[in-house]
C-alpha cells in the first residue's frame, strides 16, 4: 500500500539509525586516511581519553530527557580535581580524599538542583552561574599550581586496561553505568516519569509524579558523576589542576544531542547517546592524530553541536510533510 | 429621519468545522446607547465579539457600518472603522510607559525617528482629563492594576477616534470601586455619542449600565429588548430556556458513607471557606461561572496547589497539603480541565499514558512489566470503548473524545474512591458525551464518590444528585436534585440569591 512508503522512509529517517551510519562512515574514513587510527594502542587511548565525557554524558542524558541541563559539570570536574590535589598535597590519605571529593560533587549538584526546583529558576541560567562559581572555587582551592605524584596503584586504575582487552578501566565502568542508565531510562518507572516530565511537565505532575524530587535527584547524580570523572581525569593525567576539563561540558552536550536526545526534553534513547559519544570521541581523536590546531577542534565541536540541534528539526519537517492528513479534527 | 445604527450585524452566521457557533444573529448598536450581550458560557458571545473586532469573518450575513455593508479582512480594518475592543485581560506592553502604550504605532515623531516624549505625555494627559481619571502618563504600564490597564486601553481607543467600544467581561477582575469608576467613564463616553457593547455575567451590572439587551442561546438570537422591559428573572429564563435532552441516564441513588470531606478550605484571594461532603455512590456537581473558583478548589483538594487553611479528608483520613501523590494514595483521582496540557502527555503512546498513574503497580522487580502495562491499557480501552489503531500510537492522533477516554482510563485504572472530573465533556462530540455520562452513572452505582465540575447546565441538572454553586470564590448555594433548575442554579451563580 502507498501508506507503507512514508513509514519505511521515516524508519530510515530515525535519528539513531542515521547517527550509527555516520559513526561507521567516520570510522571507516578514519581507518582509510590515518594509518595510526586503527592501531590497538590508539583505539585504547581514544577510548580512555573519552572516559570522562562518556561518564558525564550518561547523567546529562537523564537531565536533558527531563528538559533540564547542567552546564556546570566541567567546573565540578575541575573543582574536584583541585580539591583532590590540595588535600593530597596536605598529606591526606587518598582513600579518604576520593569519597570526600565525590561527596562535594554531590553537594554541588544539590545546590544546582535546589536553585532550579525550589526557586523555579531555569537550569540553563542557574548552571551558567555555577559553571563560573565552581570553576572559581577550583582556583581558590588550588590557585594555578599543579599537584602530581599520586600513588601508583590508583594511577594504574585510571590508565590500565582490563586484562586481555584494549578497554581501559574507566571505559569498563562506563559500560556498566551505561547499561544501568539504559535500563533506568527505558525500562523503569523512573524512566517513564522522566520522559513524561520532559514532554509535558504539567501532565506528569497531575499524574502524581514528584517532578521536583526527581529533578533534584538528577542534579545530584550529575554532580556526583562529574566529581568522580574529575578523580579519573586527575589520576589519568597524573596532575591535579584547577583548569582540568575546561570546556568539556560542550563536548558532553554535543554527544547527548548528537545521540538524538531532544534539547526540549521528552525524546531520546541511550543507544543513540552511546553512538553520539563514540562519534565525538572518534572525531576528536582523528583531529588530534591529524595535528589539527585546538581552535579548529573547538570549531568542529561547535559545528557538531549546531548540526545535532538543527537536523532533527529538519527531519521533523520532512516527516510532517509526508504524514497523511488526520481523519478527525477537534473543533477550536 | 431615522438615524441608522453606528454598527450592526445582519443575520450573521459563523461555524468552526462542524460546530455552529453563531446562526443568523442580528444586532444593532446605536450611538449614545450601551447595549448588553447576555448568554451562557458557549452561547456565542465571544464569537460575536471577534466578528465585530474583525478577527473572524462571518460565513453568512453582513456587517453594516453607518447603514453601509462593509467587509473586514482583519482587526486593522475594524480599528480603522472606529471599533475598539477592551478584553478582560488587557494587552499592554509592560515596559513601555502609559503614554507610549496609548500612542503605540502612531506616536508623534521628531526628525530621525526620535519620539517626542513631551508631546505624547501631554496628549495622554488630555485624554485622561476627558475620561475624568487621574493616571500618570509617564509611568510604565508594568505594575498598573487591571482596572488602570483597562482605562489605558480605553484612552488608547479614544485616541484612535473609536466610535464603537466593545467590552468583553471587563469587570470580571475588578473590585466594586473600580467597577463604579469604569461605569462612570463608559457613561461619559456614551453621552458623548459612543456606541457601547457590554458583556458581563453579572446581571446587576447589565441593568445598571445598559439601555438595551440582546440575548443569545446556543449560537442563536433569542431577543433584543429595552432593559427597562426586562426583569432579571426574565433575562435568566431566556438565557437558559432550552429542553433537557435525553443525554442523561436516570438512576436511583443510595448514597453510602461520606468519602470526601472538605472543611473551610481557603486559598487566599482565590476561594474562601469552602465546606462540603461527597458520599459514596453520589454525583455532586460543582457549578458556577468561569472564574468562580471551581477548578481551583479541585486543584487544591488534589494537591496541585497549596491551601492556606482548612482540611480535606478522604475516608476520614486527613490529606497533607500540596501532594498529588498523597492524594492518589488516599484514593483520589482528578480528571483535569485541560486535557492537552494536564491530562495527557500528547506525544506519548496510549499505553504509556494509561500506565503513568500506576508506575508502582506495574513494577516487577526493578523494571516495569511491559505486559502488565499493555494489559492495563487494553483492559481499560475495551471497557471504555476507545477507538484506536494500536496501543503504541501517540494520543495526539486520537480525536478529542477518545483522548478524554484515555484520561478517564488512566484515572479509573487507579481504582479511586473519589473521582473529581473537571469539565468532563468539554469539546467532545455528542455521542462520546453520552457515553461519558453513562460511565459516570455506572461508577457512582458501583460506589465511587464523584465530584463533577461543569459549565454545561443541562449536564449539571441531568447528572447531579446535589448541586453546589460557587460565586466569587465562595459556596453560594447547595441545591438538592429536586430543587435544582436552570433558573435556581444560574441565580446562585450570578450572585442573585444568598444561600
Amino acid at each position: 500500500m502507498a501508506a507503507d512508503l512514508p513509514r519505511t522512509v521515516s524508519r530510515f529517517l530515525r535519528w539513531d539509525v542515521l547517527i550509527t551510519a555516520l559513526l561507521v562512515a567516520v570510522f571507516l574514513g578514519g581507518a582509510a586516511t590515518s594509518p595510526d587510527f586503527t592501531g590497538a594502542g590508539n583505539l585504547s587511548f581514544a577510548l580512555g581519553d573519552l572516559g570522562e565525557i562518556a561518564l558525564i554524558a550518561l547523567a546529562m542524558t537523564l537531565l536533558v530527557v527531563a528538559a533540564e541541563v547542567d552546564l556546570s559539570v566541567a567546573s565540578v570536574l575541575g573543582m574536584s580535581s583541585a580539591l583532590l590535589g590540595a588535600l593530597w598535597d596536605a598529606g591526606w590519605a587518598i582513600e579518604t580524599i576520593i569519597p570526600l571529593v565525590v561527596a562535594v560533587g554531590a553537594v554541588c549538584g544539590l545546590v544546582n538542583g535546589l536553585l532550579v526546583t525550589r526557586l523555579g529558576l531555569p537550569s540553563l541560567a542557574v548552571t551558567i552561574g555555577t559553571l563560573a562559581l565552581y570553576r572559581g572555587l577550583a582556583y581558590v582551592i588550588l590557585g594555578d599550581r599543579a599537584v602530581a605524584e599520586f600513588p601508583q596503584q590508583y594511577v594504574s586504575l585510571a590508565v590500565d586496561t582490563v586484562p586481555g582487552t584494549p578497554i581501559p578501566y574507566p571505559v569498563a565502568i562506563f559500560v556498566v553505568l551505561a547499561v544501568i542508565t539504559g535500563v533506568v531510562l527505558h525500562a523503569t518507572g523512573l524512566g517513564r516519569a522522566l520522559f513524561a516530565i520532559g514532554a509535558q511537565r504539567d501532565a506528569a505532575f497531575f499524574a502524581g509524579i514528584r517532578v521536583n524530587r526527581i529533578k533534584l535527584v538528577l542534579f545530584v547524580v550529575a554532580g556526583t558523576v562529574a566529581a568522580f570523572a574529575g578523580v579519573v581525569y586527575t589520576l589519568r593525567y597524573g596532575s591535579a589542576r584547577a583548569d582540568n576539563g575546561l570546556g568539556i561540558e560542550l563536548a558532553v552536550i554535543a554527544a547527548v544531542l548528537l545521540g538524538g536526545v531532544d534539547f526540549d526534553g521528552g525524546k531520546g534513547t541511550l543507544a543513540g547517546v552511546v553512538a553520539g559519544v563514540l562519534l565525538i570521541g572518534i572525531v576528536r581523536n582523528l583531529l588530534m592524530l591529524g595535528d589539527v590546531a585546538t581552535e579548529i577542534q573547538s570549531i568542529v565541536t561547535g559545528l557538531l553541536l549546531i548540526i545535532s540541534v538543527l537536523t532533527p528539526r529538519l527531519m521533523a519537517v520532512v516527516r510532517e510533510r509526508r504524514r497523511p492528513p488526520r481523519l478527525e479534527g477537534t473543533a477550536p | 429621519m431615522e438615524v441608522p445604527p453606528t454598527l450592526a450585524l445582519a443575520s450573521v452566521s459563523k461555524s468552526f468545522g462542524a460546530v455552529r457557533a453563531l446562526h443568523e444573529v442580528s444586532l444593532q448598536l446605536f450611538a449614545g446607547e450601551a447595549h448588553a450581550l447576555a448568554g451562557e458560557n458557549g452561547a456565542g458571545k465571544s464569537t460575536l465579539v471577534k466578528i465585530l473586532a474583525g478577527v473572524h469573518r462571518p460565513d453568512g450575513g453582513q456587517i453594516v457600518l453607518d447603514g453601509e455593508p462593509v467587509r473586514w479582512n482583519g482587526p486593522a480594518d475594524a480599528q480603522r472603522a472606529g471599533v475598539a475592543v477592551i478584553y478582560q485581560e488587557p494587552t499592554l506592553f509592560p515596559d513601555l510607559s502609559v503614554a507610549e502604550n496609548i500612542f503605540m504605532g502612531r506616536r508623534p515623531r521628531l526628525r530621525f525617528g526620535r519620539i517626542d516624549r513631551r508631546t505624547t505625555n501631554a496628549e495622554a494627559a488630555k485624554l485622561f482629563t476627558r475620561l475624568g481619571v487621574t493616571l500618570d502618563p509617564g509611568q510604565p504600564a508594568r505594575g498598573l492594576s487591571i482596572a488602570d490597564q483597562q482605562l489605558v486601553e480605553i484612552a488608547k481607543a479614544l485616541s484612535g477616534d473609536a466610535r464603537v467600544l466593545i467590552m468583553d467581561e471587563p469587570t470580571a477582575a475588578l473590585s466594586g470601586n473600580e467597577v463604579a469608576r469604569l461605569f462612570s467613564v463608559v457613561t461619559a463616553l456614551r453621552e458623548h455619542g459612543c456606541a457601547v457593547l457590554f458583556i458581563s455575567h453579572r446581571l446587576d451590572e447589565i441593568f445598571t449600565l445598559c439601555q438595551r439587551v440582546t440575548i443569545l442561546r446556543d449560537g442563536a438570537w433569542v431577543a433584543s429588548e429595552p432593559a427597562a422591559a426586562l426583569t432579571p428573572e426574565d433575562l435568566v429564563r431566556r438565557m437558559v430556556g432550552r429542553d433537557l435532552s435525553t443525554l442523561y441516564p436516570r438512576r436511583e441513588t443510595v448514597p453510602g458513607e461520606v468519602a470526601l470531606t472538605v472543611e473551610r478550605l481557603t486559598r487566599e484571594g482565590v476561594f474562601t471557606d469552602v465546606s462540603f461532603q461527597v458520599r459514596r455512590g453520589e454525583i455532586v456537581a460543582l457549578a458556577g461561572l468561569v472564574g468562580a473558583g471551581r477548578t481551583e478548589v479541585a486543584r487544591a483538594i488534589f494537591g496541585i496547589d497549596r491551601w492556606d487553611a482548612g482540611t480535606v479528608r478522604v475516608d476520614g483520613r486527613r490529606l497533607p497539603p500540596a501532594s498529588p501523590s498523597a492524594a492518589m494514595a488516599a484514593g483520589l483521582a482528578l480528571v483535569p480541565e485541560d486535557r492537552r496540557q494536564q491530562g495527557l502527555v500528547m506525544e506519548m503512546s496510549i499505553e504509556r499514558n494509561i500506565g503513568l498513574t500506576g508506575l508502582a503497580a506495574l513494577r516487577r522487580g526493578p523494571v516495569i512489566s511491559r505486559t502488565a502495562e499493555r494489559d492495563r491499557a487494553r483492559d481499560w480501552a475495551i471497557r471504555l470503548q476507545l477507538k484506536f489503531a494500536r496501543l503504541t500510537d501517540a494520543v495526539n492522533v486520537l480525536s478529542g473524545g477518545n483522548q478524554q477516554k484515555v484520561v478517564l482510563a488512566k484515572w479509573l485504572a487507579t481504582e479511586p474512591a473519589v473521582l473529581i472530573v473537571d469539565e468532563p465533556t468539554r469539546g467532545i462530540d455528542v455521542g462520546t458525551k453520552a457515553e461519558v455520562h453513562r460511565l459516570l452513572s455506572e461508577l457512582a452505582g458501583r460506589g465511587i464518590a464523584i465530584l463533577m465540575i461543569s459549565s454545561d447546565l443541562p449536564e449539571v441538572l441531568g447528572m447531579a444528585d446535589r448541586v453546589l454553586v460557587m460565586h466569587e470564590g465562595r459556596l453560594a448555594a447547595e441545591i438538592p436534585r429536586e430543587a435544582a433548575t436552570e433558573e435556581s442554579v444560574m441565580s446562585a451563580a450570578t450572585g442573585r440569591t444568598a444561600a
